[in-house]
């Protein structure tokens, strides 16, 4: 009890030196969220295992720890960063250090007519009305602390607005690196991408670290899909092995809109991915895919919401995850049906392969529907590698190892194929075979 | 769908409740309230040996320091638990050998039911031990299976003649500290069966018990406890009817299952008791727990359940799969409609080597219920090849009503093989539209699906249950399509 009184007390009474640090920010419209935020921290349950949504996942480790909510920031130079760009292969991209905005890293000054990417801080400045109508809105802050927590340090973060009509074709690359050599940092980035009527874009959210150290990443995205929008979203997580990475990604979507998500877990001691959709409309469709690849001690928990709240809407959700070691796997997919939203399909699924004798997976797949013209369906499997497809390799004079390897990066292809980010899906592909391969 | 047809669906929909009748015989009644004296009323009035009542008074101290569970699925008012009368026995308490001897007026009340005594002891040959309201009225087949060494016996006979085995098994599955409503029900049960199958005895016949809840105000607490020994077989139905009330009624019992080396035990329920009106007044609380150890090597817990009564349905009936081979299996029907609520499933405990469970649940829900599969799947370290296979499916008739699924699925073993599936669906329009075009009736197309859907779980079912299983559904079914 007293770690969660610290813990809650370290993040208030830092509140006011956040307040100095805003300079004349204070006085805006965003301020009244923020302290409404921290009220709402203050008041929320820190989560233990008896909550149904925490059931599987201690995060107590977490108060051991005293984070920084203002962490030093030191001057970064392209060299520090490059290993992280994917080759350089995107013409936009966004830098974060430690949750701030580096500009002198960034790539944005070439953006094309009706792609606005900005620093959320400089937005806020601007006093853009989108801000106001859509921050905090979807992400709710009450009863959540690390939502609350979030949005009392809201600071910066990436801003991404799709005018209407416009198809972007190159994809928006966020790179949020951690750097917690000086300090146990706690790094909160919040995003708000917003895809008007007919537009088309992809962003890639991209988590990582210049070293092992422990700090916790405490990120919120909002993002709105307006009617007809095509949005894709990719997070590929790498965080410091003994990082916390805490994320919640909540998703609007409007009136025949189409959204992708594909979350790729490889980092974090502790890490846990919310991802909620909303269907607003009819006619959705939404795709939510992902794969945990864990080792060590590592734990990952992913829960995905897919809420149905109207008729005519489909989605498609898979998800995989290869434990090995002492680590842990959490997935709790739910679908829900509301009443009325005739003509859902939902389908799910959730893959497991368990590679040692001290890993360990749980997974619920839970469906609540509430109306009867649906087809909903999950599924959830648990196993070893094939040992007769083992067999076969064998026989054909492949070794154990690899066809070992052979068969998980087979595994954990179905899921990596449907990036639709060519780059990331290379990128990724070469991570698994470094990793298989060893 | 025509006005005709509407309307005779309307008709068929507001039959009232075939089996509401109220008995009248004179109880036996303790007076509402429950505190240590009760108890020990309670403990006096069955004549039981002193480790009982030291038995029942430890669950009942638990039971104080205990919260009500709220976390299923499922909505109710609250229970006073001081407004239950813990106690209803038939006043004449018939020690009677033969049927002939039994209250006439008691007997009808069977007849009504559908089993006759005379009738099953002629041509069944089932041996029935009925409970009519706590208290065991007649035994039969007694002595032919005595001949074999089965003991097959009211609970409270069981604990006079054969204290030695009640004292070591009861509470070995289901601890008197378990949850709170085994705790309630292991302070003040009334009564319920005791099966102990010997060595290497397979039992002849199904043995079956009626449960039936009469006496207004009487909350029905029974204790089942089934013991299969090295190599035993035993198959078990358990099938109720209730009387129709207005006020809610609690049921809270406990069936504990123990199968030792090669034995098996096949546990099938038929449950119907009162669901509550159209408007979704009175009905039983069933909340029951139900757990099986499968102890020995090679051991076989098999339930079969089809609900179809009763306003709430809480319960889970498990497998603790102890040794290795042993195998689990939960078949299930659950059928809910107007404003009934069910949440149940399964729990399949793996700890032993090359350990198997089936899971088969199908859900189907009408009206404006609300039914919901919840169900665990433990893998533990030392369950070495542990298989699963889970499927539920749920089919929804109406847009009113709500299904939903809770698999928990815990696996610690890489050795392990689990799969889940589960779908949820409406009829087929196609489907119906190919009976209708065969001459089939709406109302007889979809009875004929929903019995194809659920034939999986049927098919496990002994031939006599098998068969009232599809009736009630039929039954239950009536008036949900429009």
């Amino acid at each position: 009890m007293n770690d969660i009184a610290n813990f809650k007390n370290t993040l208030t009474s830092s509140f006011t030196d956040f307040e100095k640090s805003l300079n004349g920010q204070s006085k805006q419209p965003l301020h009244s969220i923020r302290k409404e935020a921290l009220a709402n921290f203050e008041q929320a349950e820190f989560p233990n295992l008896k909550n149904e949504e925490w059931r599987y996942t201690n995060i107590s480790p977490l108060l051991k720890h005293s984070f920084n909510p203002l962490p030093a920031v030191l001057p970064l130079m392209y060299d520090d960063i490059q290993q992280f760009l994917l080759g350089d292969t995107f013409n936009h991209v966004m830098v974060f250090v430690n949750g701030r905005f580096d500009e002198n890293l960034s790539k944005i000054n070439n953006l094309p007519d009706g792609l606005i990417v900005k620093s959320i801080a400089t937005d806020v400045e601007e006093d853009d009305p989108n801000v106001l109508e859509h921050f905090g809105k979807y992400a709710l802050s009450e009863g959540q602390i690390f939502t609350s927590l979030s949005a009392a340090y809201t600071f910066d973060g990436a801003f991404v607005h799709v005018q209407e009509g416009k198809i972007i074709e190159d994809p928006i690359h966020l790179l949020f690196i951690a750097d917690a050599r000086k300090d146990k940092a706690l790094i909160q980035p919040r995003n708000l991408f917003i895809a008007d009527k007919n537009s088309q874009a992809s962003v890639l959210e991209h988590f990582v670290s210049l070293s092992e150290d422990i700090y916790f990443t405490n990120t919120i995205t909002e993002i709105v899909v307006g009617e007809n929008t095509y949005f894709d979203h990719v997070k590929l997580q790498e965080e410091s092995k003994r990082a916390f990475h805490i994320s919640r990604t909540v998703i609007d979507q409007e009136l025949s809109s189409n959204f992708t998500s594909h979350a790729i877990s490889l980092g974090g001691d502790i890490c846990r991915n919310d991802i909620n959709s909303k269907f607003n409309d009819k006619g959705g469709e939404c795709t939510i895919n992902g794969l945990f690849l864990l080792d060590d001690s590592q734990l990952c928990d992913t829960h995905t919401l897919i809420d149905h709240a109207q008729p005519h809407c489909n989605s498609h959700e898979h998800y995989k995850g290869i434990l090995d070691d002492k680590s842990r796997g959490v997935f709790n997919g739910k679908v829900i049906v509301r009443p009325d939203a005739q003509k859902t399909n939902a389908f799910q699924e959730n893959n497991n392969i368990i590679l040692s004798n001290e890993a360990l997976i749980n997974t619920k797949p839970q469906l609540e529907i509430f109306a009867d013209d649906v087809k909903c369906s999950h599924g959830a499997t648990i196993g070893q590698l094939d040992k007769e497809a083992m067999f076969y390799l064998k026989t054909r004079g492949i070794g154990e190892d690899i066809a070992r390897a052979m068969l998980l990066h087979a595994f954990a292809s179905d899921v990596i194929k449907t990036i639709k980010l060519l780059p990331v899906r290379d990128y990724v592909e070469a991570i698994l075979t470094k990793k298989f391969n060893q | 769908m025509s006005s005709t047809e509407v309307s005779k669906l309307e008709e068929l929909a507001n039959q009232e409740y075939k089996y509401g009748f109220v008995t009248d015989i004179e109880s036996d009644t303790f007076s509402k309230g429950l505190n240590e004296e009760v108890i020990r009323q309670l403990s006096k009035k069955k004549n039981e040996p002193k480790f009982m009542l030291e038995w029942r008074l430890k669950a009942y101290r638990h039971w104080l320091k205990m919260v009500e569970p709220h976390w299923s699925n499922v909505k109710y008012d609250p229970i006073d638990y001081n407004d239950i009368s813990y106690y209803s026995a038939p006043k004449k308490k018939p020690l009677l050998n033969s049927l002939d001897e039994v209250d006439p007026e008691l007997r009808a009340t069977f007849d009504k039911l559908g089993i006759s005594l005379e009738e099953q002891k002629l041509f069944s040959g089932v041996a029935v031990d009925a409970v009519f309201d706590s208290v065991s009225v007649a035994t039969t087949f007694k002595e032919k299976l005595g001949e074999l060494g089965i003991i097959f016996c009211s609970f409270s006979e069981a604990v006079h003649n054969h204290p030695e085995l009640v004292k070591k098994y009861l509470g070995s599955v289901v601890p008197s500290t378990d949850n709170f409503f085994a705790a309630l029900n292991s302070a003040v049960f009334s009564d319920g069966s005791f099966v102990y199958i010997p060595k290497g005895v397979r039992c002849p016949m199904e043995l079956s018990t009626y449960f039936r809840i009469n006496a207004a105000n009487t909350g029905q607490f029974e204790r089942t406890l089934i013991v299969a020994d090295e190599g035993a077989y035993v198959s078990y139905l358990e099938g109720c009817t209730a009387p129709r009330r207005d006020e809610n009624q609690l049921h809270a019992a406990v069936v504990e299952l123990v199968a030792l080396e090669n034995a098996q035990i096949k546990y099938s329920t038929v449950q119907n008791w009162y669901a509550g009106n159209k408007e979704g007044l009175g009905g039983i609380y069933n909340f029951v727990t139900k757990r099986g150890a499968c102890r020995g090597v090679n051991s076989k817990i098999s339930w079969t359940q089809v609900e179809t009564g009763s306003a709430i349905t809480w319960k889970y009936p498990s497998c603790i799969l102890q040794g290795d081979n042993s195998t689990g299996e939960f078949y299930s029907v659950a059928l809910t409609n107007n404003y009934q609520q069910a949440d149940t499933g399964t729990k399949m405990i793996h700890i032993g080597k090359n350990t198997k469970s089936t899971i088969i649940s199908k859900g189907i829900s009408a009206g404006k219920s609300q039914n919901s599969y919840r169900g665990l799947v433990k893998i533990t370290k030392k369950a070495e090849n542990a298989r699963n296979f889970s499927q539920c499916d749920s089919l929804l008739i109406g847009d009113k009503c709500g299904a939903h699924t809770f698999p928990y699925l815990e696996i610690n073993n890489p050795s392990a093989q689990v799969e889940h599936e589960a779908t949820t669906s409406k009829i087929g329009e196609d489907q119906l539209f190919y009976l209708n075009q065969r001459g089939i009736s709406t109302e007889d197309a979809i009875g004929l699906i929903v019995n194809g859907y659920c034939k999986e779980v049927f098919k496990e079912l002994p031939m006599e249950f098998a068969v009232e299983a599809q009736k009630l559904l039929s039954v239950s079914l009536e008036g949900s399509v429009g």
